[in-house]
């Protein structure tokens, strides 16, 4: 079984070099930003997503989880269209739901991550649809076929993102 | 309560950050509907990744194009070839649509219709996009400092592309037409049924609005309506992909739009739209003939033709033949063929300001051998003037026609178009008598879309 339950004390906690902490999100929006002009199907991936996954379920700490999923999700949300904090709330829930979750289970295979990308993925969506059309009134219609296709190509994408990723961390 | 709070110490901080964006969101919605100011927050995260892009897109550019223009130039004189006889095979269908153009002109005239024309564009790259699923928007490198302002429209060649939405200093971001938040004017050029075009979560392009008693075939094709008061009418918008049953008692009509969106890298921001009533070009039409002859290289002046002109003093239409022969053989032999009937000089005469210049050309030729023709081509001449405001592509060959016919008929043309520059360029022509011209004075018509550079 990939997924195991472990007490607090089993798991291990990570941490990352500042250059990581930083450079690594920015990558990502870079990339978000750039690629998708050039690859259109770029764009069904959300590649701050997987990094606001990633390291909060790495570091297992919900306050710090909640912090990275707010200022990833905000960056995001200054390059976009529509108003800053959509994805910043999106992004902030899943970084706590991440985090909280990373500090109960301990997900390293290849398998468990790809089934918790994909959740994280479609929570993300459903928080986003939510804000963007109950707050902000945006009309925005949600496609079933479209969001389980793109949580899972955001799952395979993940599970190769997190092997990279998981060269820098750093065990406290 | 510090217990509780200490207890649920993740939860209370979660609710704390959701509750401050939930704020944010609620300040900018409200302020969104009073004014669209960009916000500095924005223009800081703009400005520190567009400059890599921007960066990047000319390394990208630069590659390409030395591969390109340098090393992979296989087939291109075939493509150069084929090129030349499509543009021959243009210039020819050109003909024929700028008598259908000529006639719609006409009809708006008496209707006091007001079009809308494009008047300026600025040519752009795009560099990148906001990079989601969930919207769909791009960023181009021109900014408030080339002009750019919000609720621009944005097109290619093939068709509209999508609308400024907010404006950098050195970059926008454009919302397209497959966002989902987008809305644009648009209609069925066979039908002319309008409808509202909008984008869908797959990213495709959906015309709404249309009644679904009517009757949509696929491969018909869409055209922007103008009612979005941002698109100029007529624009090339997509074809009907798909008809299907929409909610309602509406279509639900699947656009395959003109423009590759998802493969844009350069696009045209109009910046300036006119609009004006529609002005009938006289009665004229333009010949294959002369658009051929137009084309054709030209002789440059012979200085000693003026001078043998100006010293024999008489002027006579012959000479002011022979010398527009020297000229410009191609189009000499036009006006020749023309001159030897009246009714065809008269007939070139009302096609824009190449008609000006020639008929002019008649008036100053002094009396007897075509004394007929000069006269009916006076009478002509203030249609040909009009016909200068109408037609502004005619306006710009007046001055090429009269440039290579030269003689007072040039100065008169410059004159009363204003440009003094070419009426110094045949400075040794002798001044040619002319009927007094009272409507001979073209009022210059305010440039329009030729200030088009595109």
């Amino acid at each position: 079984m990939p997924i195991t339950y472990t007490s607090g004390e089993q798991i291990e906690v990570y941490r990352f070099s500042i250059p990581v902490t930083v450079g690594v999100p920015l990558l990502a929006l870079f990339l978000q930003s750039f690629v998708p002009r050039r690859i259109s199907y770029f764009s069904y991936l959300d590649l701050p997503l997987l990094v606001t996954i990633f390291f909060s379920m790495a570091r297992r700490n919900p306050i710090s989880g909640l912090f990275t999923g707010a200022a990833i999700g905000l960056a995001q949300d200054m390059l976009g269209a529509y108003p800053i904090g959509i994805y910043g709330i999106a992004k902030t829930v899943v970084g706590y739901l991440a985090s909280s979750l990373g500090a109960k289970l301990d997900v390293e295979n290849a398998g468990a991550r790809l089934l918790v990308t994909l959740g994280f993925y479609l929570v993300h969506a459903a928080v986003y649809f939510t804000v963007a059309r109950g707050m902000v009134n945006l009309t925005l219609d949600w496609s079933w076929k479209v969001g389980i296709l793109a949580g899972l190509a955001n799952g395979f994408v993940g599970v190769g993102l997190y092997f990279v990723l998981d060269k820098f961390k750093q065990r406290t | 309560m510090e217990s509780v709070l200490g207890r649920y110490r993740n939860l209370t901080i979660l609710v704390g950050v959701l509750f401050l964006q939930v704020l944010g969101l609620a300040v900018q919605v409200k302020r969104s509907a009073d004014a669209e100011n960009t916000r500095l927050i924005r223009i800081w995260a703009v400005g520190a990744i567009t400059p890599f892009e921007r960066g990047l897109v000319r390394v990208q550019n630069g590659s390409r194009n030395l591969w390109r223009n340098y090393f992979f130039l296989r087939g291109v004189r075939a493509e150069n070839r084929e090129l030349k006889a499509q543009i021959e095979q243009m210039h020819l269908e050109q003909v024929r649509l700028s008598e259908d153009a000529a006639q719609a002109r006409r009809l708006q005239m008496l209707l006091s219709f007001k079009e809308q024309y494009i008047a300026k564009t600025v040519p752009a790259q795009v560099i990148g996009s906001s990079g989601s699923d969930l919207s769909r928007s791009m960023y181009i490198d021109k900014g408030s400092n080339d002009g750019i302002a919000p609720d621009m429209a944005v097109i290619t060649a093939a068709g509209i592309v999508g609308k400024v939405l907010r404006v950098y200093p050195s970059t926008s971001l454009v919302l397209m037409i497959n966002d989902q938040t987008s809305g644009v004017g648009a209609m069925l050029e066979k039908s002319r049924l309008q409808g509202v075009l909008q984008g869908t979560a797959n990213g495709e392009v959906v015309l709404q609005r249309v009644m679904s008693d009517e009757q949509v075939a696929p491969g018909d094709t869409v055209l922007s309506s103008g009612g979005d008061q941002i698109f100029p009418k007529g624009l090339p918008v997509g074809t009907v992909r798909k008809v299907g049953a929409g909610k309602e008692m509406f279509l639900n009509i699947l656009v395959k739009p003109a423009a590759d969106l998802s493969r844009l890298e350069e696009v045209l921001v109009v910046t300036q739209k006119q609009e004006r009533e529609a002005v009938a070009e006289g009665s004229g039409r333009v010949r294959a003939a002369d658009i051929l002859a137009q084309r054709l290289p030209s002789v440059p002046d012979k200085p000693a033709v003026d001078a043998k002109a100006a010293s024999g003093g008489s002027a006579s239409g012959a000479s002011e033949q022979s010398a527009s022969a020297s000229a410009k053989p191609q189009l000499a032999n036009t006006t020749r063929a023309e001159n030897g009937n009246g009714t065809k000089l008269s007939g070139v005469s009302l096609a824009g300001g190449t008609a000006a210049t020639r008929s002019t050309t008649t008036v100053a030729a002094p009396p007897p051998a075509n004394g007929g023709v000069s006269s009916k081509v006076v009478e002509k001449a203030p249609s040909g003037d009009s016909a200068i405001k109408g037609n502004r592509g005619a306006a710009v060959r007046s001055q090429d026609a009269s440039g290579a016919t030269g003689s007072g008929t040039t100065s008169s043309g410059r004159t009363s178009s204003g440009t003094s520059s070419n009426a110094a360029t045949f400075p040794a022509k002798p001044t040619v008598k002319r009927a007094k011209p009272a409507n001979d004075v073209a009022t210059p018509e305010p440039p329009a879309a030729e200030d088009n550079p595109h």
